[in-house]
């Protein structure tokens, strides 16, 4: 068996970790102390002859916290002098700008440095939705006290990322869901599952469900149109309304890009110069009369009309078929970048 | 502007305004093409009409 | 109604003179079957193809499995509605050609779906690399509308299927399994300790290579009714949903569904299995809302404790199969679902398109979105350029070396949500 190198590992804590101080030295700039501190020796311990803490960075959670595009790099310069090989963050358990600061540190360690990355936080320090994705985030109690049990897992799992071996379940390495799925094949079929479920539940028994409902996140709604009259509305679609022959190729399903199309001199949208790429619903209506999914037609007269300014002269168009939720969301981004730019009031989006 | 005003919800939408069937949601090929423009035309000045709308939270445009 | 069904397990396939099973192999008559099926004035030419377990063939693109069965006891026929008349089936005796399946095959619209690897790593995500292929390929006369072409393919591998489930007709079968279930009332009165359970069956029906067909009706336009399970036995169900390869339920899915086999098999024993409803997944809000409430009430309606539910497809039936759910739930009847997930290539995204609370209960048919690089094959039946335009495929997913960078969503029923696989999704 080959022999694994002794792991440099780098801790990050906060100024109360750090033995700075309380609160009152939050606003503590980065700095570095030699081998483990406070919790670090625990941490020291538990990593064994397999690694050891070769430093320790601090940092006020309020230096962090106020400013973090200026804190994290100057945190990271000193993590790097030290040429880890693995961080450890915290753990922050249920404090929140020490949560965040270790996702961030985190973050941009394991984006910068390439080395991996585990930190702790009690399962509603606001640093867990934000960093769940990224990080490897132990499950911890919401306080100090729970050190003791945190400890050994972090470092178990440092270890096991830093050998590349694989990363079981949640429930095996003790890690926050990171809400990633991947398939498997399992012992029986799907049919066989869902009837033993059935029965577990209706004798009030406990069961497992292979998928949690999602969470989707909510936005602010946007102030109203103020003046119509002189506003710029913009077209966009997921309903895969392109240009004849679909010459930027948006494929039918999981869409991989979204297009944008010059709308300039076309008051109509027709089966000669218009089709969907959509795979998920009948196309015939769409291909017949595209404006049934895109309105060209009657936002032109309405335009001509003056009941709204201006349209803007391009059309925006992706396919929502099966295209993840994280990929739409990229593509809403950048399109609403691009209207921002052009100075668009407001959008008509249309989904099929 | 989507038919499945449950998806629209789920997913965060602030102004919603429901439209006739998936394959064709501003349009309905049973009708006459005039008609159906008129349609169509209902259907997206409701929309610029929800645009002008101050919201609090989510909000379905019924008629 | 009591169905025997017989087995009759056919170990190989084989072209020959006269159609017939022999020591367990299926000899099939090719001129006759293909004189048969080019019988249909809108079929322009029928090529007939053997793709067997193991072999180095890639089937693609596939737009219906059915397997043949012949009922030779009790009214009516398989198919009713479009091979046999539409007397009530699922009575009586029917015979099954086990292990084999007629595959259809051949250009449709723009986006045909569908992959079926014999060997290689695509074959544990097809049932059908498992089965004997009979694979008939069709071309249809010159400008034929989409819609009669679609109705031509799907009604040539029909009559395919039953053709040669006839040859099944006079044996004895190696395997007899008896479904029986009473009305209502006996099967209750039989069982009156055990949990009431009911399966609701929802079926795609959303246009054109998206229906589904009860006794020959368009899905789309029914209301959600009641059904015996061993009506579906004798192909009451048929397939007409060519959306993504992945979870579209094929005539083949719908015969052996296997929910009603789990059903079944545990009724007597801790459930109490009364029976089937049937739904649809329409394209407007209005029939959304009115299946669903009208599914969940007959459900409530027959004394239904507990129900499963499987989807079929993806995105706006997601909405149906939680409405399903939540009105089911709050009439206090538990629901577990199957459906499919759609997480990205990564996995880190939304699964469903839309969620309700009451949905605590779900078993996942696997990630559709997940990657596979399935190899260059020796033999390839029907058109290898068809994956870049199917769903789940994409530009440049055809290297030229002829292997193919694809997500699941392309392999015929890799993800199917009646739950007839074992491929799951986990959390991480």
């Amino acid at each position: 068996m080959a022999e694994h190198k002794k792991l440099r590992v780098v801790h990050y804590l906060n100024q109360f970790f750090g033995q700075i101080g309380g609160e009152d030295m939050a606003g503590v700039a980065p700095l570095v102390k030699e081998g483990p501190v406070g919790p670090g020796l625990a941490l020291a311990g538990a990593l064994g002859e397999a690694g050891e803490v070769v430093a320790t960075v601090i940092c006020g959670d309020n230096y962090a916290g106020d400013n973090l595009e200026k804190a994290v790099p100057e945190i990271l310069e000193l993590i790097r002098q030290q040429k880890p090989d693995a961080l450890v963050a915290g753990p922050a358990f249920n404090a929140g700008r020490y949560g965040i600061a270790c996702g961030a540190v985190g973050q941009a360690a394991a984006r910068e440095l390439g080395i991996p990355v585990v930190t702790g936080m009690y399962q509603e320090n606001p640093g867990v939705e934000l960093y769940r994705k990224d990080l490897y985030i132990i499950a911890t109690e919401d306080s100090a006290r729970g050190m003791r049990g945190a400890i050994p897992k972090m470092a178990a799992l440092l270890l096991k990322l830093a050998r590349g071996e694989e990363i079981g379940s949640p429930e095996a390495e003790g890690y926050l869901p990171r809400g990633i799925r991947r398939n498997r094949f399992a012992a029986e079929n799907g049919a066989a599952r869902a009837v033993e479920m059935l029965v577990a539940k209706l004798k009030g028994e406990a069961f497992t469900t292979e998928l949690p409902m999602p969470d989707f996140d909510r936005v602010p709604p946007n102030p109203p149109v103020r003046d119509l009259r002189s506003a710029t509305i913009a077209l966009v679609t997921s309903g895969g309304i392109v240009p004849k022959g679909n010459p930027d190729r948006i494929e039918s399903s999981s869409a991989s890009k979204f297009g944008k199309y010059s709308l300039e001199g076309l008051t109509d949208l027709t089966s000669d110069t218009h089709q969907t790429a959509h795979g998920g619903y009948d196309p015939v209506y769409a291909n017949g009369d595209p404006d049934r999914v895109l309105p060209l037609d009657v936002a032109r007269e309405l335009e001509a009309e003056g009941v709204f300014g201006k349209l803007h002269p391009y059309h925006y168009a992706t396919v929502g078929n099966g295209t993840s939720v994280a990929n739409a969301a990229r593509y809403g981004a950048a399109i609403a970048a691009d209207l921002k730019e052009a100075g668009v009031d407001a959008v008509i989006l249309t989904s099929t | 502007m989507c038919t499945v005003v449950p998806i629209s919800l789920t997913v965060g939408a602030n102004r919603i305004v429901p439209a006739v069937a998936i394959p064709h949601p501003l349009g309905n090929p049973d009708l006459p093409p005039a008609e159906e423009k008129a349609l169509r035309r209902r259907l997206v000045e409701k929309a610029l009409r929800a645009l002008q709308t101050e919201v609090e939270g989510q909000t379905v445009f019924e008629d | 109604m009591r169905l025997e069904l017989g087995r009759i397990r056919i170990t190989d396939v084989q072209f020959g003179d006269q159609t017939r099973v022999t020591g367990g192999t299926l000899f099939i008559n090719q001129g006759e079957l293909k004189d048969l099926l080019e019988e249909d004035p809108d079929i322009a030419r029928v090529e007939l193809d053997l793709a067997k377990p193991g072999e180095d063939v890639r089937i693609i693109p596939v737009k219906d499995v059915i397997e043949p069965r012949v009922k030779v006891q009790g009214p009516g026929g398989v198919f009713p509605g479009f091979i046999s008349k539409v007397d009530t089936v699922g009575s009586g005796r029917t015979h099954v050609l086990d292990g084999v399946a007629v595959v259809t095959t051949g250009k449709i619209v723009g986006f045909q779906e569908g992959i079926i690897d014999m060997g290689g790593p695509g074959a544990a995500y097809s049932p059908f690399s498992q089965t004997l292929n009979v694979v008939v390929k069709i071309t249809p006369v010159e400008g034929l509308p989409q819609h009669k072409h679609e109705q031509a393919v799907r009604l040539a591998g029909l009559k395919a299927a039953a053709y040669l489930g006839n040859a099944g007709r006079e044996l004895e079968p190696d395997q007899l399994e008896v479904y029986e279930l009473g009305s209502y009332l006996e099967n209750a009165a039989a069982f009156p300790g055990l949990p009431k359970v009911v399966y609701l069956y929802m079926l795609q029906s959303q246009g054109l290579l998206h229906d589904t067909y009860v006794y020959g009706v368009d899905a789309k336009k029914i209301l959600p009714s009641l059904i015996s399970p061993t009506e579906i036995m004798d192909g009451a169900i048929v397939s007409g949903n060519c959306v993504s390869a992945c979870d579209k339920n094929t005539t083949y899915h719908h015969q052996n569904n296997p929910v009603i086999a789990q059903l079944f098999q545990r009724h007597g024993r801790d459930l109490c299995f009364l029976g089937v409803v049937i739904t649809n997944e329409n394209v407007t809000l209005a029939d959304k809302e009115r299946s669903s409430s009208y599914a969940a009430k007959l459900v409530k309606m027959i004394g239904a404790e507990g129900a499963i539910i499987t989807e079929e497809g993806f995105g706006n039936p997601d909405t149906d199969l939680m409405m399903n759910c939540r009105k089911l739930e709050e009439l206090g009847v538990k629901t577990v679902l199957i459906t499919d997930e759609y997480a990205g290539r990564d996995g880190a995204s939304q699964s469903l398109a839309d969620a309700v609370p009451q949905a605590n209960a779900v078993v996942s048919a696997g990630n559709a979105n997940e990657m596979i690089t399935l190899p260059p094959c020796g033999k390839v039946i029907g058109d290898l350029e068809a994956a870049e335009v199917i769903a789940g495929g994409f530009a440049g997913a055809l290297a030229p070396d002829g292997s193919l960078r694809v997500e699941i969503q392309a392999i015929t029923g890799s993800t199917c949500e009646l739950g007839f696989s074992k491929l799951r999704g986990d959390g991480f």
